[in-house]
């Protein structure tokens, strides 16, 4: 029952999104805001640079001690009388949040965001079971309304316009006067609101994410602008902490650096308004919060990772710069992606969680601009993994026949130096000599042998003279010339 | 424990360790009770007069808004002016906090409420156990004298913060907290809260109010601390 993925069609998927108005119109929001929001918090932390590196450094010192921090942290949240939960899978990890639900009589089940449940597909299966889920966070309530998926892992909604919104409150809110005004956003949030309060007050059992897991302390921490996930851990009496295993860091000062790149790398922030840190259930003495407190740990194929060349990828911290930076991402949207984890970081890891067999694909879904890992706060080398991606999937034959077998023509050439120059320089000095000779359109073509994917759409400019290698031969000459002289 | 045992077993095979080996025991053992401090930024390291303007400035960067009183007993009286300057009811729920228990609320007209929140309050003060000035951030602690739900619920929330306990930086929170609950032992709920609730979930337009409240409003009391190490 978990989320089914589109990533084998990507191609398709992402045709569909490039002819989708709406969502091209929505899209425009994410180049505008968040990348000059991010730049502006940068700037205003004259240690930001260094500061990354030392998230780095954290998270990969937590990686190469993982068993033992997990350990300490176990031990810190049973010793306040929370329950460790550990599930190897997605269907693991549903099983026990059901039953803490059924165990609980839960009738309604509050959400904070979290991915994590979005990859174990919790919704669906608490409400095949007859309980209601209901996501908290603003952009979430809104995907749920229309059964969509989150299309960016920090602003689910960021696919959606307000007109979208305002007819999706219209169908669901059916109790309220059909002839209010829901023009403004404001206004949609002031119903979201007022909605969602009276879910908050009813909820049996509270549902989170965390953004943390703390071994010194054994505090789960989450990171949110709105206060939802705060008060769907607070409200009920009982809350569940869904996470998984590389969400655990050391000290809580050790937190304190990873939050200082978290916020600004992801809205701009110098930091998120509420980050809220939770400790095991309600103490003798407390008047309000969860008398339960659960965490189900879920692996889900992430303990495979480390030791490998895809462990730092095990570094996220799951704050969304990469893709606000990825042109392939404005261009298509997190949906094409096809399943939880969209942009590069989603290229990276969805092959490692459902298998390169159904995400290959999305490592071929880049230009290696470099973007993502030039914003991304803990360092990750997300084009170097997307070509470890494209190898394998070479390597086990997953690529189309097209392209193997134009890989193979180039090999043959690219292994045999003279004779690719030789060719090179060929085939380049003719289409520069059809260019110049060809009548109205000087120097482009609109159609070309074997380039219709690239003619279709832009002319393709005919080469103006020297191979690349000509020109390189040429100019470190020149070079050397002027130092001799 | 299958599930456990597997995924533990994974992890120790991939990194290649057994998991009993001294060095790496060491390691996490010294970390754990050392807690070292990272890189910490220089924003934060002013103090006195100076530091209290910059979690004031920072505060108001992300809309809270903040009030400075000379002592205790003047508290009620800038809260009450606070809602009537902003034309809110005059009620006010809090918890059993002593520090807010002694202000001298009779000398306002406003109508108190206690304990933990319902949700249908207008207004809630809470005494915050600190703040720190690198983000103009309130730190709350759970309990029955500040109880969570008052953080989150209420439409408008009034914090009151003595000047000595706002710290330059989070790192400082931390050894705060540790000398305070013992160490590794946390409250159960600490809240940090920058500014009043947000979303930018609607066409990535920042709008403020979304589940929690609406306003922040921070009253400073008193003088900072005198500071040796700064």
């Amino acid at each position: 029952m978990s989320v089914h993925p589109t990533s084998p069609q990507f191609k398709a998927n992402a045709g569909h999104a490039l002819a989708d108005a709406q969502l091209q119109r929505a899209m425009g929001n994410v180049k505008k805001g968040f990348i000059e929001k991010r730049r502006a918090a940068a700037d205003r932390l004259p240690e930001f640079e260094a500061m990354r590196d030392s998230a780095r450094d954290i998270k990969d010192h937590t990686l190469a001690h993982l068993d033992l921090y997990l350990e300490r942290y176990e031990e810190k949240v049973t010793q306040v009388g929370g329950h460790v939960h550990y599930a190897r899978d997605a269907a693991e990890a549903r099983q026990i949040i059901l039953d803490i639900c059924k165990a609980q009589d839960a009738k309604t089940v509050t959400k904070g965001k979290s991915m994590i449940s979005e990859e174990i597909g919790i919704n669906a299966y608490l409400e095949a079971a007859g309980m209601q889920p209901v996501e908290t966070d603003l952009g979430e309530y809104i995907i749920q309304l229309r059964n969509e998926m989150p299309s960016h892992i920090i602003a689910p909604a960021v696919h959606l316009n307000a007109s979208q919104v305002e007819s999706d409150f219209r169908r669901v809110h059916k109790h309220l006067d059909k002839e209010r005004d829901l023009s403004q956003p404001v206004q949609l949030l002031t119903e979201a609101r007022a909605v969602l309060r009276e879910r908050f007050l009813a909820a049996d059992v509270g549902i989170t994410g965390a953004n943390f897991l703390v071994a010194e302390t054994g505090s789960s921490i989450i990171v949110t602008n709105e206060g939802n996930g705060d008060l769907t851990q607070t409200l009920p009496r009982t809350h569940i902490v869904l996470a998984s295993i590389e969400k655990i860091i050391p000290t809580l000062d050790d937190v304190a650096q990873l939050l200082r790149v978290l916020a600004r790398s992801a809205t701009g922030q110098d930091l998120s308004v509420y980050t809220t840190f939770s400790t095991g259930p309600r103490r003798s003495g407390d008047v309000d919060g969860p008398e339960n407190y659960h965490v189900v740990i879920l692996d889900n194929g992430r303990s495979s990772m480390l030791g490998t060349s895809f462990e730092e990828m095990l570094r996220c911290i799951r704050c969304g710069a990469c893709m606000n930076h990825c042109p392939v991402y404005h261009a298509v949207g997190g949906h094409a992606y096809g399943w939880v984890y969209p942009g590069p970081m989603g290229a990276v890891l969805t092959p490692s969680l459902i298998g390169v067999d159904k995400g290959g694909h999305l490592p071929n879904a880049s230009t290696f601009c470099g973007r993502c890992e030039s914003v991304c706060p803990v360092r990750i080398p997300l084009p170097k993994m997307m070509r470890h991606w494209r190898e394998r999937e070479f390597e086990r034959h997953l690529s189309p026949a097209t392209v193997r077998a134009g890989l193979s023509f180039w090999g043959y050439f690219a292994k045999r130096p003279r004779l690719y120059r030789f060719t090179t320089r060929l085939a380049m000095g003719t289409l520069g000599w059809l260019g110049r000779i060809k009548g109205q359109r000087k120097g482009r073509f609109s159609r070309l042998p074997l380039a219709g994917g690239w003619t279709q759409y832009r002319d393709f400019p005919a080469p103006q003279g020297a191979t690349f290698q000509e020109r390189w031969r040429r100019e470190q000459d020149a070079g050397k010339r002027k130092e001799a002289a | 424990m299958a599930a456990r045992d597997e995924i533990f077993t994974t992890i120790r095979r991939s990194l290649g360790v057994r998991g009993d080996e001294r060095t790496r025991l060491g390691v996490v053992e010294d970390r754990l009770a050392h807690a070292p401090k990272g890189l910490i930024p220089q924003r934060g390291q002013v103090s006195g007069e100076a530091r209290i303007a910059l979690f004031a400035e920072q505060a108001e960067s992300v809309q809270a808004s903040v009030a400075r009183v000379a002592d205790r007993s003047q508290v009620p009286e800038a809260i009450a002016a606070y809602l009537r300057d902003h034309n809110l009811p005059a009620e006010l729920r809090m918890g059993a906090d002593p520090r807010l228990a002694g202000m001298p609320w009779g000398e306002t007209s406003l109508s108190l409420k206690h304990g933990a929140s319902d949700g249908s309050d207008a207004n809630a003060v809470s005494h915050a156990y600190g703040g720190i000035a690198e983000t103009g951030t309130l730190v709350m602690v759970s309990g029955a004298d500040n109880p969570s739900t008052l953080n989150l619920l209420p439409d408008n929330h009034i914090v009151v913060v003595d000047a000595a306990g706002i710290e330059g930086d989070y790192e400082t929170m931390w050894e705060r907290l540790r000398a305070t609950y013992g160490k590794g032992v946390m409250p159960r709920t600490v809240n940090y809260i920058t500014g009043p609730s947000r979303s930018g979930d609607i066409e990535q337009t920042l709008l403020l109010g979304a589940h929690g409240p609406r306003r922040v409003h921070i009253v400073v009391v008193g003088e900072p601390a005198a500071d040796a190490h700064a």
